[in-house]
């Protein structure tokens, strides 16, 4: 694959055209649960690695139908794979719902402001999720853990529709075998049976264990859900500087050039998507920005 | 800056030696009732004695029979047709037998055949103005544009300074005009009256100072000078229209939630006209174009708008539903955010979205509106 | 008694409530254990105690009549269970059940109730506190109704 003539010339291209995707076989697509996969990928051609930063996504290209925006969900220190998360809900996710081993997709990036996982050195840090935001979170959830001791209490608040929507299951319940990790799951509603929490995850911040003063918090999901967990978080006492959300906004380039993704004077393909909740909370409460 | 004069019949001659060094010369010429830029094959194309009534909603043609070259105000294109070009083709990757979908580097249109250099003729101040604020915001960035790049790379500028002042214009409120700064290889005056006709050439750069050497001209006296100003001070003078930019910026972000926003998007159709012939306005959109036996496709940018529906499309819904959002958008965008993003303002004055929106709103009057009565 | 007493007045809903009525309250208060998996009240009953939980898992529960009983919210140690006991017809609107061994101080609403109407002010101060615990769950009911986790495809 390396010697192909065709492929190494490719390298030259890419320096030239930023909208030219590199292309990535599929090496495993896992379906999580009803609506949402993972595909597992790995570079083709001269590329070996593709490294990244948790909290950065990628254009995710399928021939012939699209490119859509979607976040990185793998272990960063894990270069040789490249980890997708999503829900199969438009035209791009569905197709990519019906690929398998062995199909091509085009990858640009990676993109994006990083979570801040290195600023949060010597704090407490806490992840809230929701829904779906658990598969861009995960990325700092592993590298948080990969260096325990630099952190100190870790937190992680889970919240999505009902039990048969938990993501990772597996991998919540080893994280929550640790001792060294505090993992809350709770769902909107569930059948009798079901002996975790039921409500909505901002119920989880009063009492999940850590220090607010002390704190870094990594807030990811629906963007009512981060409103709401913002609030709550800086209500329990977090500096509004010490909280991050992940935006989402409608992406052709992701390059800050064909204006789609903005919000407000920023483009989240290049400003965000990970943003302070300070310097965007004012516009979170604003309709249609 | 180096001044010179040439009578109007060496402008033809100036055009000459543009072609005859390879560029490819794009001036005014007429078509479809207006003013608009195209390559010029003959200098005769250019529209002598031609001008225009612009109004709100308005763009009508006056033939005022004179010997003006220049007389008309910007029409409904500008030089982001050849810069920025409204459909262009990223790549093309095709399925090979192996069974990989790869980009066909061979084919790629970042190699074009030979690449066009080209001559921009009679471009208005606020329409440079309107290029070096694209070339920041396609060369200014971590990840340049290389369409842009290539196609703007070489280009040689003629403008032209204004003599009269469009009905929609306000480019002196703007500081873009109506007498340009700097950023052309020649900037001429057109100077017309009962006995004389002659351009007034000041040089931008040597390119521009070399090409007038193929020429007859003369250096410019005081008094040269003195009637190319007069043209200029005649365009402000008649400017009907103006923007207050003093804390527009601020104004604008506090004012999100001003009554005047409701009002204007009962008016707006979201036909997207304005951000058509603005000339500063990038955004786009990609699109894959397959063949039928989805062996080949295509990805082609092409011009977007924040007007259409679904442009601020994210599963299940838009963030800007309704007119007022994205008119909003458009406005705070074009004279506020514009500043925080790219440290100017991203309109230059040229009344174009006054004239081609079918119910004439007026930028300049909502931003008036929302300054005088802020909440 | 002692336990009991100190146990109330560590607790947050009863922050800033008079000594004179807060004797009261402790007059109606006793300790209440209920094994994993049991009832504690049901839909329809007389409603005529509220609980502090002091540990184990609530579920809040109701029934439907095609999916059986549906969870819609869980308590914790530190949460109040139950406001119908002040809301006429006096009856519960929900069921609760025990998730596991649960712990919890029982009060005894009928006899509060009869006070709260003899005494304006204590029934002010009562109502006061359980306003704001009902505007809480109704904030997050409402974000739990909002299905905020994005449309099923």
């Amino acid at each position: 694959m390396a010697t192909d003539p065709e492929l190494l010339s490719l390298k030259l291209d890419y320096k030239r055209n930023p909208m030219l995707p590199w292309p990535f076989q599929i090496r495993r697509v896992k379906h999580e649960t009803e609506d949402t996969f993972t595909v597992e990928l790995e570079p083709l051609g001269a590329l070996e690695e593709f490294t990244y930063q948790p909290g950065q996504f990628n254009m995710v290209y399928v021939f012939g139908v699209g490119e859509i925006p979607i976040s990185i969900s793998g272990d960063p220190a894990k270069p040789r794979m490249l980890v997708h998360t999503t829900r199969a809900v438009g035209t791009v996710t569905k197709a990519m719902d019906t690929m398998r081993r062995g199909d091509i997709l085009g990858i640009r990036g990676p993109y994006g402001t990083p979570w801040p996982v290195e600023q949060a050195h010597g704090l407490d840090v806490v992840f809230v999720a929701g829904g779906i935001g658990l598969a861009p979170l995960r990325p700092a959830l592993y590298e948080v853990v990969a260096h325990r001791e630099q952190y100190g209490k870790v937190v992680l608040l889970y919240g999505t529709r009902t039990p048969s929507d938990v993501l990772f299951r597996q991998e919540l319940e080893n994280w929550r075998a640790r001792f060294d990790l505090e993992i809350y799951v709770t769902v909107d509603r569930a059948m009798s049976g079901w002996r975790g929490n039921v409500g909505v995850v901002t119920n989880l911040i009063s009492r999940a264990p850590f220090n607010p003063r002390n704190t870094m918090a990594f807030v990811c999901g629906p963007e009512i859900m981060m409103r709401f967990t913002a609030m709550e978080l800086h209500k329990r006492g977090v500096d509004i500087e010490h909280i991050f959300v992940s935006m989402e906004r409608n992406m052709k380039c992701a390059i800050g050039l064909c204006g789609h993704c903005q919000f407000g004077p920023f483009f989240v393909c290049k400003d965000g998507p990970v943003f302070q909740y300070g310097k965007i909370k004012d516009m979170l409460v604003k309709w249609e920005i | 800056m180096k001044t010179f004069i040439f009578e109007r019949s060496e402008l033809d001659r100036l055009v000459e030696t543009l072609k005859r060094r390879g560029y490819k010369v794009i001036g005014p010429i007429l078509r479809d009732s207006a003013i608009i830029y195209d390559e010029l094959i003959e200098t005769s194309e250019l529209p002598v004695g031609w001008s225009d009534e612009q109004t709100n909603a308005s763009y009508r043609l006056k033939y005022r029979n004179n010997a003006a070259v220049f007389g008309w105000s910007v029409g409904p294109q500008s030089w982001k047709k050849f810069l920025f070009p409204p459909i262009q083709k990223v790549f093309a990757t095709h399925k090979s037998t192996k069974g990989l979908d790869l980009p066909n580097s061979k084919k790629q249109i970042s190699e074009e055949p030979t690449p066009v250099q080209y001559a921009f003729l009679g471009v208005r101040p606020c329409d440079l103005s309107a290029i070096a604020i694209q070339d920041k915001v396609f060369l200014g960035g971590p990840i340049i544009d290389p369409v842009y790049e290539r196609k703007r790379s070489g280009n040689f500028i003629i403008t032209v300074n204004c003599g009269q002042a469009g009905g929609t214009c306000f480019c002196a409120s703007m500081g873009t005009g109506p007498k340009a700064a700097a950023g052309f290889d020649l900037a001429l005056t057109e100077v017309l009256n009962d006995k004389q006709h002659y351009f007034v050439a000041e040089v931008g750069t040597e390119l521009g100072g070399d090409l007038l050497k193929n020429i007859k001209c003369f250096k410019a006296t005081d008094e040269n000078i003195a009637t190319a100003n007069e043209v200029c001070e005649k365009a402000v003078k008649q400017m009907g229209r103006s923007v207050d930019q003093s804390d527009l910026k601020t104004i604008l972000y506090k004012n999100s939630e001003h009554p005047r926003w409701e009002r204007t998007a009962a008016r707006c159709l979201t036909c997207a006209n304005c951000t058509m012939v603005c000339p500063t306005c990038f955004c786009a959109t990609i699109e894959d174009i397959t063949d039928l036996a989805g062996t080949q496709a295509d990805r082609m940018r092409k011009w977007d708008s924040c007007f259409t529906i679904d442009f601020s499309y994210i599963h299940g819904g838009s963030v800007r539903a309704s007119a007022k959002a994205r008119y909003r958008q458009w406005m705070t965008h074009k004279l506020a955010s514009w500043v925080d993003q790219f440290g100017t303002s991203g309109c230059v004055g040229c009344g174009r979205c006054i004239t081609w929106c079918p119910v004439g709103i007026d930028i300049t009057e909502e931003a008036r509106a929302i300054r005088e009565s802020q909440s | 008694m002692e336990d009991l007493k100190n146990i109330l007045a560590d607790h947050l809903f009863f922050s800033g409530f008079n000594e004179e009525y807060f004797a009261l309250i402790v007059g109606c208060a006793s300790n209440v254990r209920v094994d994993a998996s049991k009832m504690i009240l049901r839909e329809g009953e007389d409603a005529n105690q509220f609980y502090l939980i002091r540990s184990g898992k609530v579920s809040i529960q109701l029934m439907t009549p095609n999916k059986g009983p549906v969870i819609i919210q869980t308590l914790h140690e530190g949460d109040i269970l139950g406001w119908s006991w002040l809301v006429p017809p006096f009856t519960w609107h929900f069921d609760a059940k025990a998730i596991e061994l649960t712990r919890m101080i029982a009060l005894d609403g009928k006899c509060l109730r009869a006070k709260c109407e003899e005494d304006h002010d204590l029934g002010y101060e009562l109502l006061k506190r359980f306003a704001d615990i009902m505007s809480k769950r109704l904030e997050s009911t409402r974000l739990q109704l909002m299905d905020i986790y994005g449309d099923r495809s």
